[in-house]
């Protein structure tokens, strides 16, 4: 096989004794495409009672075998096979590759043609997974309270190292982060309110925008979705490669709660932490913004503390923090959930940890705006 | 069934092993070794576990460097080749790794198509239904080919496994492991498919086994791993004759002699 080889080639000819089909050359994967072609252009000429004539063929591996018998069809492929004057190595590699075709060709089913109704189905799935989705999450917060509600009277079942490491990891972790991006979306929010406001003569209200804006959505929104891309990912991905690698099936066959194990801590801390970090939000976005006032409209900086103290009410505050722990367990239990519904292959680690950083910047936004619309009816 | 079937004496060796020294830290795993294998024959590795057999398959195929000594494939050191020219000798092998070793974000189909594709060049289309005869080859159903390989039974992995390793119809294969959580059934119609393709394909096959029936229906020799070193590597009756107590306790304890008694009672 080191040598050059020839590609295989047939030909068919007819004489008194009928027709006859000879084949010769090499018979490997190396000339598959020109046996394949070779093999296309007889395929309609061959007929029943051609004779076939193996004997000029050089090699012949299961590629080739395979073009053979697919053009001669696996009866003769069969009758080939029991062939007495053919070397017994390639009649047994002929009555392989023969009986796999039979198999093979048995269970392929004709592909569907494309058009109109496949997509049609294709929407169809599309809103029957996004249903299934929902329902799934709707049950998998109520495991995740069930969890909450059974382990909380029993002291023994608290995982308290866990919940402490995941909020070193979740909260403190984040905090150079989140207080760096807040100050800065502060001192954005200011310049863009001094610009706006001042064709009103009113850029002293600035302070208010800050104040409002901060204390009200962006602390706990831009806590909330930089949680959602650095914790949701990182839950999804702890817990998607350990079901990946069969560990959870393990936990669960040692008669121990995966929920109790994995959810619960990583949801606890975050429950503890969001709301902390959004504290921390809050104060690094109306620092930024001060900076802001203070340089650009020339403000003192008591005078900026006494705007605030004078406008912003208690009830802005709680009424943004309010939404942390929310968010917090939505985000905990989406990115949990997730790395349950990984399979078994390293692709769908990514693919889930992906959607559950969609999923939850997605439901966290939603709820921001469903909160909106009610502290607004509500004239918080 | 075909053991006996060993080529005739002026044998071509497609793989020299010389001298091999394989160490991990300090601990030693091959020390001195020595192994041919000849063209066309198929060639049993047994060993018990943590002897490093699966090392010694990976240091033929170019996986593990080796401390010292040469082994030699198709008569060329692996490592001194450049990335062309290895490549191409690799092309003429095909590995079935001990856990299978599928791509896990690829079909089965998918997976087999994958080299015919990249190295034989041929279109996604005929690529595929190739891939599915190789698949019946290897004894699964055409649906499998659809699956993932994480959708797979142990078994069945092991066969997609095998599809893939003879996609390129390569001239040595290299089993680790082939037969283990198989039944005995589909294990005894995995040894008959091995021979049945060494003798129309001419392939030789590495086989790393320890199964027994495989070892007696399948093996023209048998090597035997121990002592860091190749103890002995005959026809598989003269091994286990060896005067040796690992190669004694094997051939002549319970399972040996049950597969010993069926081999030759397979053969009146
Ligand atoms: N990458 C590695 N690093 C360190 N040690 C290794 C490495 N690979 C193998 N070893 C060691 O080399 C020894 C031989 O391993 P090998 O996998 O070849 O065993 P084996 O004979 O195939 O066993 P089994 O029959 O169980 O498969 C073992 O002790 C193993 O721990
Ligand atoms: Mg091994």
């Amino acid at each position: 096989m080191t040598t050059p080889s020839l590609p295989g080639s047939a030909t068919l000819s007819r004489d008194a004794g009928g027709a006859r089909l000879a084949l010769s050359g090499d018979w490997t994967l190396l000339h598959y495409m020109e046996l394949q072609a070779r093999a296309n252009e007889l395929a309609g000429t061959v007929g029943n009672d051609v004779k076939v004539d193996l004997h000029a063929v050089g090699a012949m591996d299961t590629s080739g075998a395979f073009v053979i018998a697919e053009l001669l069809g696996s009866q003769r492929t069969q009758a080939l096979s029991q062939d007495e004057s053919l070397p017994p190595a390639r009649r047994a590699l002929l009555k392989t590759v023969g009986d796999a075709i039979d198999t093979y060709c048995k269970g392929v089913k004709k592909p569907r043609d494309a058009g109109f109704v496949v997509l049609l189905e294709r929407i169809g799935k599309a809103m029957g997974s996004f249903w299934k989705q929902t329902l799934k999450l709707l049950a998998f917060i109520g495991i995740t309270l069930q969890g909450f509600a059974s382990t909380a009277l029993r002291p023994k079942h608290w995982r308290v190292t866990a919940v402490v490491a995941q909020i070193e990891q979740t909260g403190l972790d984040a905090v150079p982060i989140l207080a760096l991006l807040s100050f800065m979306v502060g001192a954005v929010v200011a310049f863009l309110g001094s610009t706006a406001l001042a064709s009103y003569g009113a850029s002293i209200f600035t302070v208010d925008l800050i104040g409002f804006a901060f204390l009200r959505e962006f602390g706990v929104l831009l806590t909330a979705i930089l949680l959602a891309g650095r914790t949701a990912s990182a839950f999804t991905a702890q817990i998607g490669s350990m079901k990946a690698r069969e560990e959870i099936d393990a936990i669960r066959t040692l008669g121990l709660d995966p929920v109790e194990l994995l959810v619960l801590p990583r949801v606890l801390a975050l429950l503890v932490s969001l709301p902390l970090l959004t504290f921390i939000a809050m104060i690094a976005g109306i620092v930024g913004g001060g900076v802001v006032c203070l340089a650009v409209l020339k403000m003192s900086p008591s005078m900026f503390l006494s705007m605030l103290q004078e406008d912003m009410s208690l009830t802005q505050f709680l009424v943004g923090m309010a939404k942390a722990p929310v968010f917090a367990f939505m985000i905990g239990v989406i990115g949990c959930m997730e790395g349950f519904k990984v399979s078994g292959s390293a692709q769908s680690v990514g693919e889930h940890t992906t959607s559950a950083v969609v999923q939850s910047i997605f439901v966290v936004i939603l709820l921001d705006a469903l909160a909106a619309l009610f502290y607004m009816e509500m004239g918080w | 069934m075909n053991a006996q079937t060993v080529a005739a004496p002026a044998r071509e060796t497609v793989i020299e092993v010389r001298g091999l020294i394989n160490r991990f830290g300090t601990q030693t795993v091959h020390e001195n070794l020595d192994l041919d294998v000849y063209r066309g024959e198929i060639i049993g590795i047994v060993g018990g576990s943590g002897t490093g057999k699966s090392v010694l398959l990976r240091t033929i195929i170019g996986l593990v460097r080796p401390i010292a000594g040469e082994v030699r494939v198709f008569g060329e050191n692996l490592l001194s080749l450049s990335d062309e020219r290895r490549s191409q000798v690799e092309r003429r092998f095909g590995v079935l790794f001990q856990s299978g070793a599928l791509f896990s974000s690829l079909t089965v189909a998918e997976n087999i198509a994958l080299p015919l594709i990249e190295h034989a060049g041929l279109p996604r289309m005929d690529a595929t239904r190739l891939a599915g005869v190789k698949l019946a080859l290897a004894g699964l159903p055409v649906d499998a080919g659809r699956k993932y390989p994480s959708e797979l039974s142990g078994g069945m992995i092991k066969r997609a496994a095998l599809a893939r390793a003879l996609a390129l119809d390569p001239e040595i294969l290299f089993l680790d492991e082939p037969t283990a959580g198989l039944d005995p059934i589909s294990a005894a119609a995995f040894d008959s498919l091995i021979v049945t393709l060494r003798n129309a394909l001419g392939l030789t096959v590495f086989l790393v086994t320890h199964d027994l029936d495989t070892l007696y229906s399948t093996c023209d020799r048998v090597a035997v791993l121990s002592q860091k070193r190749v103890l002995a590597a005959a026809p598989i009756d003269e091994v286990a004759r060896t005067d040796d107590p690992w190669v004694q306790a094997y051939f002549n304890g319970p399972r040996g002699r049950a597969a010993t008694f069926a081999a030759h009672k397979g053969k009146d």
